[in-house]
């Protein structure tokens, strides 16, 4: 396979796709997806659980075979050249998969093996490693013996073991406390310091707009949205919102916040009113004791849930 | 031709360290269970049975336990271990993130599983030449012999393991095919003792073409048509591991 001239130039890239489709059991997963990451940025891929960021991740690792589309990694043409690709590559994978048989270190020296790293080089790597993943007290503790966070941590450091220029991480703080949570993202900003570049699938909103330099939105394996979070909400969503709920929201719905808003929307039992200027619809709301509303700067998760719907997904 | 590579090896190794982790129950396994089998049958058995083709019984019946034995080996670590390996612990997984591929990661298995079989027969040579019953220097031969083995009954026992939803699969292996293969391959009796047309059925079976080569070896004289056995062994194995390797691409690589 040759690459197309647009493909080739964008080879500089860390990492190119254009036009990546994937059909398992004549279900379009993925249905055409362009990307390109610059070196050094961190790249959010986000979408409700089902729109194809795993499959999407596969495929540019060179795991799972598109149906169509060309994809480079570092330059390899992915999936013929994609075991080249990984070289340069770290993964975080949704679910930590370290090896239960072996101590924190040895997870570390055996990972490092894959790379084709000599022991010389990994002993001099691992206290490094440890460092950063702050395990260096449990280097030779058991995998069972550690708590959620420092297995996480762990799975990154591992991720590591060949300093990579890009990492994938899928949905990296999926299940952790809200301290694992800020330790995870402290390292990931130390890495990108570092000049490593990120690709992270991720549906908390929040962690996506703290981290990421762009982000693309995607559902039914499509993109909707693609840009820096605060120059697409600006896009988007007007940049205030109101929500508000209580006794008697609903008629209050009707006939205020529609009026005063630019956008309003009812779900359940809560108003959510988009606005430039909240200004009068607060003022509307002061004295109505049975209502409570809470006023805050739009964010991504507004544009997310006005891109992708508020249906649940399962 | 499947893009396989070195890197195997790295692979083949982090299975040989958790093995070594847990190598001293595993050795002790590995001679116990022969060990009861030669007495407990030998002696039994061969109380009512003192020669058979002309050799005393427990003599005939460790070369057939030396295959039987590396059989189970090899199908224990293909099925059980490299299903964990594969499903339940995700270490397949890990792996494949780093740059090594699927054809790797299967090789290694292929090959892994046919090392515990050498290990395994090489405890139960040990055994049998505890208890004088391999005195000749053909019996070293048998060690090649083993990972062979290991590789004909791994080959077909991935097959099963990529197959597989979950343990519980593994039954109908062992059940409609390694079991009913112990009893029909002469681990306890020669083929030549039943009927036509199960002798047929018997050497249409891999384990019977490795007890050809394997008893001969350990009563110190070398196999006849040693060549052929091997072509079967290997045919075998090569295409268990081919087919495996393609079931494995669609489950895994698709």
């Amino acid at each position: 396979m040759t690459l197309s001239p647009a493909l080739s130039q964008a080879m500089g890239n860390i990492l190119a796709a254009r036009g990546v489709r994937k059909s398992f059991a004549g279900r379009e997963v993925v249905a055409g997806i362009d990307l390109e990451l610059t070196r050094g940025e961190c790249f959010g891929l986000l979408g409700p659980n089902g729109a194809g960021k795993t499959t999407t991740l596969r495929m540019l690792l060179g795991l799972a075979r598109p149906d169509a589309g060309e994809i480079s990694l570092l330059g390899n043409p992915v999936p013929q050249a994609a075991r080249e690709g990984r070289i340069r590559v770290g993964v975080v994978p949704q679910v930590d998969n370290l090896d239960p048989d072996f101590t924190v270190r040895e997870n570390l020296v055996v990972y490092g093996r894959y790379f084709g790293l000599r022991e010389k080089e990994m002993d001099q790597r691992i206290p490094a490693l440890l460092e950063f993943a702050t395990l260096e007290a449990r280097a030779d503790s058991r995998i069972q013996e550690l708590s959620g966070g420092m297995k996480r941590r762990l799975v990154l450091a591992r991720a590591l073991v060949n300093d990579p220029d890009l990492i994938f991480l899928d949905e990296p703080t999926t299940g952790l406390d809200p301290q694992a949570r800020h330790q995870m993202w402290e390292k990931l900003r130390v890495l990108l310091r570092r000049g490593k570049t990120i690709l992270l699938t991720t549906h908390f909103m929040d962690e996506a707009e703290r981290l990421c330099d762009r982000v693309m939105i995607i559902d039914h394996g499509r993109s909707l949205a693609q840009g820096a979070p605060h120059a697409l909400i600006a896009q988007h969503i007007e940049p205030e919102v109101v929500e508000v709920y209580g006794e008697g929201v609903e008629t209050w719905f009707h006939e205020t916040a529609r009026p005063l808003s630019d956008r309003a929307e009812l779900h359940g039992e809560t108003a959510f009113c988009y606005l430039r200027d909240p200004g009068p619809l607060i003022a509307s709301l002061q004295g109505r004791g049975s209502l409570r509303f809470m006023h805050r700067r739009a964010n991504l998760e507004d544009l997310f849930l006005k891109l992708t719907g508020r249906e649940m997904r399962d | 031709m499947p893009p396989l590579s070195w890197r195997w090896v790295p692979v083949w190794r982090r299975n040989y360290l958790v093995w070594k982790k847990l190598a001293a129950e595993s050795v002790l396994g590995n001679i116990i269970e022969p060990l009861f089998y030669l007495v407990g049958f030998g002696m039994g058995i061969g109380a009512m049975v003192q020669e058979v083709e002309g050799v005393k019984y427990m003599a005939f019946l460790a070369g057939g336990t030396i295959c039987y034995s590396t059989m189970l080996a090899a199908s224990f670590e293909a099925l059980y271990s490299g299903f964990a390996r594969m499903h339940v612990q995700r270490t397949w997984e890990g792996i494949l993130n780093a740059p090594v591929s699927l054809e790797d990661v299967v090789f290694a298995e292929w090959v892994w599983a046919a090392s515990k079989s050498f290990l395994s027969g090489t405890a139960v040579l040990v055994v049998a030449a505890a208890l004088g019953l391999a005195q000749s220097w053909t019996m070293v031969l048998i060690l090649p012999l083993a990972f062979v083995i290991g590789l004909t009954f791994s080959g077909l026992g991935l097959i099963m393991t990529a197959l597989a939803k979950s343990y519980d699969f593994f039954m109908y292996w062992f059940t409609l095919a390694l079991t009913p293969m112990m009893l029909l391959s002469g681990v306890f009796y020669p083929v030549t003792n039943m009927p036509g047309w199960l002798q047929m059925v018997a050497n249409a079976l891999p384990l019977t073409h490795a007890i050809a080569l394997g008893r001969p070896l350990l009563l110190g004289h070398l196999p006849d048509a040693a060549l052929l056995h091997l072509a079967v062994l290997a045919a075998y194995g090569i295409a268990g591991y081919l087919i495996a390797l393609r079931l494995f691409r669609r489950r895994l690589a698709s």
